[in-house]
């Protein structure tokens, strides 16, 4: 196990400075200088800019400049906001990104275990197909749809939740959280289902049973832990889905966190945010991968046994 | 081919009731784009400067937007563009996934590993910003997006091609065949393809609503396709913007597209299960 834990850790290392290396050269290939905007710049000025960012060097130079750099921590100046770094600025904007994500997780495990289990239990009843019929219309809606119609219905015509801002007026976490958490509990609905259908008609269970056990010990103790895995499987990759979310919920609330500032970096062609951001980003679903990859590992007790 | 598979497969399928009302609703949609600029009451760029925004009326069913432009000439139009990335980006996907897949499966060895250990590595990847990192060096514009969406969509697609054909290369038939100096690429085409077309079929039909979701994600931000042209996603953008006043903007398009997801998503399911009765789990 332990031998697993280490080969995978060592495996992410080249994955990120792969990443790291290749929008590097990417954003190298954009037409045009970060500088030749709307205003003509006279020619000394643009000396200058470019020495102090040091886009004079060579491309190869630059390149080993910033992966030093980066080695350090240290993601550069942003080219549109100056005197700002992008380390200082993801770091702002990570905290409000963290705290979105992690409502919106537990919203989705809530309503999508419970669901998913109750559904598995009930099979073929109202209580398991309303739900499932509810984790459609979850997976068909699309976030950037979901959210304008939470707004319009709670926010504009029923006038009870505040429709922009995080943290400044009472309930105002309440309708992002919900819109990024909801589609990701009809998956975790779905996949629940599916994990704890093939479980309980398992011998285990059936022994379970034969103990005498209650019917809540069977499914608590017993299914939920194998019937769940697939839970946990899908957390990983459903933390790059949460971050593409993140950018539309946050946009749509006008939220300061880490995804708005992406794609404002993305409109403004703040390259070294874009650069700076992009290589945090897959660090952190790499890193995330990792956890929920180890976890169904260590939850499956023939994997864990083996090694 | 094996016959009969298909034909109980088509005998199932047409049985399942959600699946064909998602069909019927697909070819409608399909009929309606293909013949837009012949149905549409309007140009999508007209403009009936008059009216702004205006609600549903005889003259314009579904209203008119900011502009004075026909919502439903609007819709019609943009269901050409959002139905076109999704077919063409799933070609794309689909044309990489299977000769990845299949290579990488009747390979075997080191070939394999290296290939399959390159989708791992790809697939933990942050793909949504490498597109909007693509769309924002090379410009906006639609063939690109199409490229992009299709070659981070063919992963999953490489998987299973691969899984199926380590599954046929040890049958007779394969075997045979290779016995009797069939080269490779006949092997894959005529012996190896056709019997992995099912599930390349039922993964295709399901990446579909995939792709209209990326493509409506990024129109969404500003970051796919531009004006004048129109998907259902830059409808629904706009119709975010003046949904205070002029609430059926966003509800018009938002149902048309949450419409087609249901229909390909109920077709996908339905095809699942005919060709594989095995994994119908109720």
């Amino acid at each position: 196990m332990l031998a697993i834990f280490i080969k995978r850790i060592l495996l992410a290392i080249p994955v990120i400075f792969a990443v790291a290396s290749i929008t590097f050269f990417l954003i190298k290939l954009a037409p045009g200088g970060p500088f030749d905007a709307d205003k003509a710049v006279s020619p000394q000025v643009l000396k200058n800019l470019n020495e102090a960012y040091n886009l004079d060097a060579t491309n190869w130079e630059q390149y080993i400049d910033y992966m030093t750099n980066l080695a350090q921590g240290d993601l550069g100046p942003s080219f549109r906001f100056p005197g700002r770094s992008v380390t200082e600025m993801i770091t702002t904007g990570l905290p409000v990104t963290f705290e979105l994500a992690f409502y919106a997780i537990l919203i989705a495990l809530f309503m999508g275990v419970f669901s998913g289990v109750l559904a598995a239990l009930k099979r073929n009843t109202m209580f398991d197909f309303i739900p499932m019929a509810i984790a459609m219309i979850g997976i068909c809606v699309p976030t950037f749809l979901m959210g304008p119609l939470l707004v319009l219905i709670f926010g504009i015509n029923l006038e009870i939740l505040p429709v922009s801002g995080w943290g400044q007026l009472p309930g105002d976490k309440i309708l992002p959280s919900l819109t990024l958490g909801f589609a990701y509990a009809a998956y975790i609905a779905r996949l629940s289902r599916g994990g704890m259908l093939e479980v309980l008609n398992q011998d285990f269970i059936r022994t379970a049973r034969a103990k005498g056990l209650t019917e809540k010990m069977v499914v608590i103790k017993h299914a939920m832990q194998g019937g769940l895995i697939p839970v946990v499987s899908f957390l990983g990759p459903a933390i790059a889905g949460l971050l593409a979310g993140s950018f539309v919920v946050e946009t749509i609330f006008q939220i300061p966190g880490l995804g708005r500032f992406y794609v404002e970096a993305a409109f403004n062609r703040d390259y070294t945010m874009i650069l700076g951001t992009t290589i945090f980003f897959s660090a952190m679903i790499v890193f995330f991968n990792l956890l929920s990859d180890l976890a169904a590992l260590w939850l499956n007790p023939r994997s864990r046994d083996a090694s | 081919m094996n016959n009969s598979l298909w034909s109980d497969a088509i005998h199932r399928l047409t049985r399942n009731k959600a699946a064909m009302l998602g069909a019927f609703i697909l070819i409608l949609l399909i009929i309606v784009a293909a013949l837009a600029p012949w149905i549409a009451p309007y140009s999508y760029s007209y403009q009936d400067l008059n009216l702004g925004a205006s609600p549903p009326s005889a003259d314009h069913l579904l209203g008119t937007d900011v502009l004075g432009r026909d919502l439903l000439s609007r819709i019609l139009y943009g269901a050409r563009i959002s139905l076109l990335v999704g077919f063409v980006a799933t070609g794309v996907a689909l044309v990489i996934g299977v000769s990845w897949g299949i290579i990488a499966g009747y390979a075997g060895g080191k070939v394999d590993s290296i290939m399959m250990r390159i989708v791992d590595v790809l697939y933990g990847l942050p793909f949504i910003i490498f597109i909007i990192l693509l769309m924002v060096i090379f410009g906006r514009n639609l063939w690109l997006l199409f490229g992009a969406i299709g070659a981070v969509e063919w992963l999953t697609m490489a998987r299973i091609v691969r899984a199926q054909v380590i599954g046929l290369k040890n049958q007779e038939f394969v075997l045979a065949a290779k016995a009797m100096g069939v080269s490779n690429l006949s092997m894959f085409r005529r012996h190896l393809l056709p019997n992995i077309l099912g599930p390349i079929a039922v993964y295709a039909t399901l990446t579909i609503p995939q792709v209209m979701l990326l493509e409506g994600f990024l129109s969404f931000l500003g970051l796919g396709i531009q004006p004048p042209m129109s998907s259902w996603g830059t409808l629904i953008k706009d119709g975010v913007e003046s949904m205070e006043e002029y609430s059926w903007l966003l509800i018009y398009p938002g149902i048309t597209f949450t419409i087609t997801l249901f229909a390909l998503n109920f077709f996908g399911d339905g095809l699942r299960d005919a060709l594989d009765p095995k994994t119908t789990d109720g």
